[in-house]
Formats: C-alpha cells, structure tokens, sequence
C-alpha cells in the first residue's frame, strides 16, 4: 500500500482552511500505511498548520504508521526551521545550522 | 507615509547622530562603558523600531551591528582604530537606510545593499576573530563554559548565562481570536536573538478531540536582548490573558529554573531535557536540581514543599545583580522624564507664532503713539506696561527658534576625523563656543558653507606633517571652529594652524584670471580675500576634498543669502582665520529710529554705539575726528538724494559693524524702536544700503539701513578717495572693501 503517489497539499496550511485539512490528511493517513506529503505548493504555513502536522506525525506513531515530508515549500521549511521542530519531523529538509553541530 | 514610521525615521536620525558622536568619543576614552552603552542603546532603539514598523532590512543589518557592540560591551571585543572605522561606517549605512525608508522604497537599491553585504561580512569578520566564541553562537556549551555577561563571581546557584529564558503556553482560543502565536514569537526575536527555541506540542491531544483551530501550542525560548523584563512582557499583551507567560531573568537561581520545570504542565524530566537543549541550563545542573528535589520528597512524604523554597535557603542573590537592576531602572525612568520635558512642534507653526508676535509689535506701536497723543497719563502708562511685555513675549518667541550651535559644530569632529585620515594627517579639531545660540533658519543653511571651509582648513590649510615638523610646530594640525555673539550678529570663525594662504600664488593666479591688473597695488587683507572671486582655486592639483575652483564664491554667496558676510585673514606660516558674520535673527530687531526731512530710517540698535552732534566741520571731507580717530561718515540726505534744507543742527550716528566704524548724518533722532522686519520686494532687490521695511505705529512706512553695506560703502568711497590723491589707504581703513552685498 506504499505505492501510494504523495498527497500533494495546495491548501494553504493555515487556520483559515484548518478544518477542512484536518479532514483531509487525517483521510489520507488512513488509507496508507506510509504517507507522503508534498508541501511544495503550500504557500503560506501558520501555527494552526504547525499543529496539524504534528498532529498527523503523532496519530501516524499511534497507529504504527509513518507520514514523510517529501517536498517542502519556502514557507514550510522556514517555519519548521524557526521553531527547531526539523528534528521532531525527522524528514529531509535544509538542517539549520546548530542541529548541524 | 503613517505617522509611526514618521517618527521613527526622525527619532532614529537623532539616535545616529549621538551615536556617531558617541562613536568619535570612543577613540579618545576607549574604555568608557558610559560611552559604549550609549552607543549600544541607540542602535538597540533603532533596532527595536524597525522591528516595529516592519522595516526589516534596517532591523537585520542594525542587528549584526549591535552584535559587536554587544561583544564591546562584555569586554569580549577592544576597541581598536579598525573598529571604530568599521562602526563609523556602519552608522554611515544605517543613516543611508533610514534615507530609502524615508524615501518610501521598499529596501536598499543595489549599490547600497552591496555596501551593506560588504560592512555586514566585515562585522562577522570581526566577531568571528574574537577570543572565546561570538554571543551569538547558538550552542549549549555558551551556558556554562563562558564568562558571564554581567559581572558576577560564580555565586553558587546562579545559572551563568547571559540570556532570558521565555515560556510561553498559549491559550486555546488565541488562533479563534485572529492571532497567530508564531507572529509573537517572530515580534520577540525582533527584540534581540533567540538562541534556541523549542516547540512544545505535548499538549496536542489524539486525532478525534482535537480541534484544529485551537491552539495546543507552547515555546520555550533561549532571548539574549537588552530589553527589560517589562519589554519582553510587552510582547505578549495581545495574548495576555490567554497564555501562560514566565520569564526568567539573564543569570537566574538554578531554583527558579527549577520551580519553572515543576510549575509547566508537562512531565518535569522531559522539560528539563527541553531547557537543558534551549541552553538555558547545563545536564549538571539540571541533575543537582532534581536530586535535591528528591531529596526534599523524601524527607517530606508526600507533600513536596516547593523546589524553590529549599534552595533559596543556599543561595544569596548578589547583590550586584539588584544594584545593576536599580540602575538600569533608574536609567529608564531618566529618560523618560527627560522626554516628558520635551515638545515636538511644527516648524511653520512656530513662523505663525513669530508673525503674530510681528503684528502685535506694530500694533503695540501704534497703540503707544496713540495714547501718547491723547496725553491721559492713564492710558499711558497701561501701554507702556503692555509694550515692555509685548517685547518679552517677542523675545520668548524668538528664543523658541534659537537653537545652539553646538550641534552643528559637532559634525565636523566626524568630517576631521575622516579626512584627517584620508590625507595622512594628524589633525585635532578644536571647539568653543558652541552654546552660542543662533536662529534654527540659520544654523539649518551655515552647514554646508562651514563644511566647505573645514574641508579647505583641513586639505589645503594644515601642511602634511613632515613639513610640519620642519617647520617646529606641533605634528598634529589643529583646526578650531569658534563662536561667539557681537553687536547683534554671530560670529563663527574657522581657523587653522597650517601655512596661511600663498599671497604670491593668489596674487599671480588673479592677474592671470584677469580679476586684478598686473602691478597693482593691494592690501594683503585685499589679496588673501580674492579667494572668494569666482572661479579661483590655487591648488595646482584637485584633491576630492576641495579645490575644484567652484567653492569659495559659492561659499561667500551662500553666506550672502543670509544677510551675512565672510572674510578671511591669513598670517603666513601661523594659519588661516574664516570669519563669517551672520545676522542673529531674521524676523524682528531692536531698532533705532532717525529721521531725514519727512522720512523715517531704523538703524539696527545693536550696531550703533553712540550719537554725537555734527558741528564744526573744518572741511568738505566725509570724515571727521573722533576722539583722535577717524571716523568716515556718509549723509542719508545725499546718499539718498533727499530734497530739503538742511536744518542747523544735524546728528551723527556712529555705528560699527565687523569692527569698523562709520557715521551716518541725519536730521533728528527719534529713538528706540521695535521694528518686524519686511522684506523687500523683488523690485528692490538691487537697491544698496536698505536692508527691508517696517511699518511705524503712525501707519507710515520706514526704511531698515543695511549697516552692513553702509559701512562698506563709506570706507571703500574714503578709501578711492585716498588712492586718487595717491596717498596709501590707512590699515584701518582697508579692511575689507571686497566683501561688500
């Protein structure tokens, strides 16, 4: 069931449409064993969405599943970078300087 | 453009300003901590206001700069020339900066961003040259293994970093209520640097209960800053109410760290992994501070009494820490009283405020001519009470203008200090009078003529220091910008202890430029002061300083505009003097009111010196004996061509003006009289000798006489006279008949 193509997010990930993606990656996750995101085309990115994905990481580990950011816009891995949360997401992203040393 | 960038751009342009003037300080008393705070405070102000306007390339290159300050400041850098130059420059940029926001652009044009990336590197440069890492250096290992910032001995539980620590938990319904909790964060890194932060999402709960537009969030956040607690708080009071907010000062107890963990919601060893990670506590200290709390648990059963209490009882707060804390408040409050004291008023509001001053003047006048008409010794005296305040509150309204010159005096230290450099001499500016108070008009319009005078001290006038030597003066150069208030003018002088002016070379170029005859005779005061024709430059090679032939009439033209002159005498091999005279106010005068027939003159009080009667004149000659000096005088009657007898007792009024003498002949003297100054018309622009018009009380017009051009005019037409009858101009005479209006 890995097979799955990435679910690719056009949504900004922001508190305006926080519903509508809990329900959709919530969904995604269910169907697959190991989900992708693409975030590529996510341009905005607030703390409401911070907290979606972290959510959709812990629910992932709950049900022994993986998620996996495959692609991560500017704005994305800005935020993820500002918060020092690359290392909680564990996926590859441009590793700031000081996780570097 | 809105109002709080407005007064950003105007509060940050003084900021650079005493800045700067801190920075030249910083040469000469390199360990002043005074001093190097001072400079600190203005670029973390500047920062500070950047961050809240949003102008983002100004708060980013400000930052990199009081990165170093800050190293400066912890004794972790020394100030060296280097330094300063490269600070110099950096306050140079950020002036250029606030120019493009206050130009209303979007950032920095290409060649400025260049020049930014150029000081930016040289900054890191030096900071990644110093000695036992950068402040910056985000790493769990500044905690424990630095100096501290503040000087504190190791006092035992005191957590030696040089950071706040900030917690925050916010509250469910801060997303509902439109805000972003990630948009404080990102406002609180705009106080300073956040050296690490760490996301706390424990409180996310599993999928089905979680409300995606609540807010599970919370922070915990390494902030090295200057703010205060109270700034910091500030951060967050949108949200106050709805988060959990703690702070911890720079070199917090190790037990208010450890009531912190235990107070958080979450699991006290996962917290304590979290600080431990932020870099606000080291694993050692973490250790001692849960084993002792172990302990504590133990010996009490159940209910653990709280961490802190325990350990307050083994530590003593230093007692520098609250004496540093006291100061630093009463800093605060300093400042602000001396803001409360200060009121920022519309220029053109304050020209109102003089015309009407002006009006009331003439009103008052009028008022007074009257009453003494009517001859009701009543009405007399109520005017006369009300005259003597109308000139006080003239006076106030014009001390409102006044401003000292001493700022202005100020930005010439930068402008020796670089050109000094520039050319490889050792020069020292020298400054007095610079409480000396003069119009703002004024003192707004003398820069640029005095910068190009400093300039030419500095290029031409101090000989380069071999020379110097040889000469047995000093090796540094010396250059003294001097004020001071005479006869209702003020007086600026630029003086230089270098070479003096070339005569021969001056003499030779204004033959060849054809402005004097070959073999003409003149003065050295006449020859020095050639330098203000236009078009004349002696220095054979053009420097980028000065020189170029276009400065010195522009100069004297400029000086011109403000009713002033400029005149320079030189003494070979001692120096050259710049003086420049200049009126001290442009609107109203004291002034002295004289008659001619049927007309009235003023005569600027301030010039004239005495009245004396006009009788036994031996000859036809403009010029009389006056207590064993001559003194030239001039008819207003002739001067003016006006008709009538002349009555058989005329006055002279002896005036003085740039240290000469002159009289003027008139009719009667009608006394003292406050005059609001009009200008003239275009139509009279050309008219010599008249300085503007006023209006009497009676309603008629009277003329104001120039002194100025009178003066000139009566010593050079004295003077003509002599060298016809082929007799030298005596010196006295001679002074200065090239610098006439």
């Amino acid at each position: 069931m890995s097979a799955q193509p990435p679910l690719v997010v056009s949504l900004p990930l922001t508190i305006y449409h926080a519903l509508d993606l809990k329900q959709q990656l919530l969904d995604a996750l269910a169907v697959t064993d190991e989900l992708e995101l693409n975030l590529s085309q996510v341009a905005e990115m607030d703390a409401a969405g911070l907290q979606l994905l972290v959510l959709l990481k812990k629910e992932a580990q709950r049900a022994g599943k993986r998620v996996r950011i495959v692609a991560h816009s500017q704005a994305v891995s800005s935020l993820i970078d500002f918060c020092n949360m690359a290392a909680e997401f564990g996926d590859p992203l441009v590793i700031p300087a000081h996780e570097a040393g | 453009m809105d109002e709080i960038t407005s007064v950003y751009i105007q509060e940050s342009r003084e900021q650079l300003a005493e800045m700067e003037s801190c920075l030249l300080g910083l040469e000469q008393n390199p360990d002043d901590p005074d001093n190097i705070n001072a400079i600190f405070r203005a670029a973390h102000t500047i920062k500070g206001g950047a961050g809240v306007i949003e102008c983002h390339f100004i708060e980013a290159f400000t930052h990199r700069v009081e990165n170093v300050l800050d190293a400066l400041r912890n004794g972790a850098l020394t100030v060296t020339p280097t330094l300063t130059t490269l600070l110099l420059g950096c306050c140079d940029h950020m002036v250029s900066l606030i120019e493009v926001l206050a130009a209303g652009e979007a950032g920095p044009a290409g060649e400025l961003q260049a020049q930014g990336e150029v000081l930016s590197a040289q900054v890191q440069g030096f900071l990644d040259g110093m000695a036992g890492g950068e402040p910056a250096a985000a790493s769990e290992l500044t905690v424990a293994d630095r100096e501290p910032a503040v000087e504190v001995e190791n006092a035992g539980g005191i957590v030696l970093n040089d950071s706040w620590h900030v917690s925050v938990r916010f509250g469910e319904n801060v997303m509902r209520g439109g805000m972003d909790p990630l948009s404080f964060i990102y406002y609180l890194a705009s106080l300073g640097e956040i050296l690490n932060i760490a996301t706390i999402t424990d409180a996310i709960p599993v999928a089905a209960e979680m409300d995606p537009e609540s807010c599970y969030l919370g922070f915990e956040i390494q902030l090295q800053t200057r703010s205060s607690k109270a700034d910091i708080e500030r951060v967050f009071d949108f949200v106050r109410d709805e988060c959990e907010l703690r702070i911890l000062p720079p070199n917090s107890r190790l037990s208010e760290y450890l009531k912190h963990i235990q107070e958080l919601p979450e699991d006290s060893m996962r917290l304590g992994e979290i600080l431990v990670r932020c870099g606000a506590l080291t694993q050692a200290e973490l250790e001692l501070g849960l084993s002792q709390q172990k302990l504590a648990l133990g010996d009490d059963g159940t209910s653990a009494p709280p961490l802190g209490e325990i350990l307050v009882d083994h530590k003593v707060v230093n007692p520098e820490v609250v004496e540093a804390a006291v100061v630093k408040q009463a800093q605060v409050s300093d400042k602000k009283a001396r803001e409360a004291r200060l009121v920022r008023v519309q220029a053109d509001k304050l020209d109102q405020l003089i015309d009407l001053v002006g009006e009331l003047v003439i009103a008052g006048a009028s008022a007074n001519l009257l009453a003494q008409k009517s001859r009701q010794t009543d009405l007399v005296e109520a005017t006369s009470v009300l005259s003597r305040l109308v000139e006080n509150i003239r006076d106030a309204a014009l001390q409102l203008r006044m401003v000292q010159i001493g700022d202005t005096f100020n930005r010439f230290q930068r402008v020796v200090r670089d050109v000094s450099k520039e050319l490889g001499k050792e020069i020292e500016l020298h400054i007095s009078g610079a409480e000396t108070e003069l119009d703002k008009t004024v003192v707004e319009k003398i820069g640029d003529p005095l910068m190009h005078l400093v300039r030419n001290s500095l290029d031409h006038g101090i000989e380069p220091t071999a020379l110097r030597l040889e000469r047995g003066k000093p090796a540094c150069g010396r250059v003294s910008l001097n004020a001071y208030h005479d006869s209702g003018s003020i007086v600026i002088e630029v003086a230089d202890d270098g070479g003096g002016l070339n005569k021969e070379k001056i003499a030779a170029k204004a033959v060849e430029r054809g402005l004097i005859q070959p073999g003409e005779i003149l003065s050295e005061h006449e020859v020095v002061n050639l330098i203000f024709e236009p078009g004349f430059s002696t220095v054979d090679k053009v420097s980028n300083l000065s020189g170029r032939g276009v400065g010195m009439d522009v100069v004297r033209r400029n000086i011109q505009a403000l009713r002033g002159t400029v005149d320079v005498a030189s003494v070979d091999g001692q120096g050259a003097t710049f003086t420049i005279r200049l009126p001290l106010t442009l609107a109203i005068i004291d002034g002295f009111l004289v008659g001619v027939n049927k007309a009235a003159y003023v005569i600027p009080l301030d010039t004239v010196v005495e009245c004396i009667e006009l009788k036994n004149l031996q000859s036809d000659r403009n010029f009389m004996n006056l207590r064993g000096e001559a003194l030239p005088f001039i008819r207003l009657r002739e001067l003016f061509e006006i008709p009538g007898n002349v009555p058989s007792r005329e006055s002279i009024v002896v005036v003085q003006f740039a240290g000469q003498r002159a009289g003027i002949v008139v009719d009667q003297l009608m006394g003292e009289f406050q005059t609001v100054i009009k200008p003239l018309g275009a139509m009279f622009r050309h008219l010599r000798g008249i300085g503007g018009s006023t209006i009497l009380g009676s309603g008629d017009v009277a003329l104001i006489l120039d002194v100025a051009a009178l003066v000139q005019s009566v010593t050079q037409s004295e003077l003509q006279r002599f060298s016809e009858r082929g007799q030298s101009a005596p010196a006295m005479l001679s002074n200065n008949p090239f610098s006439q209006h």
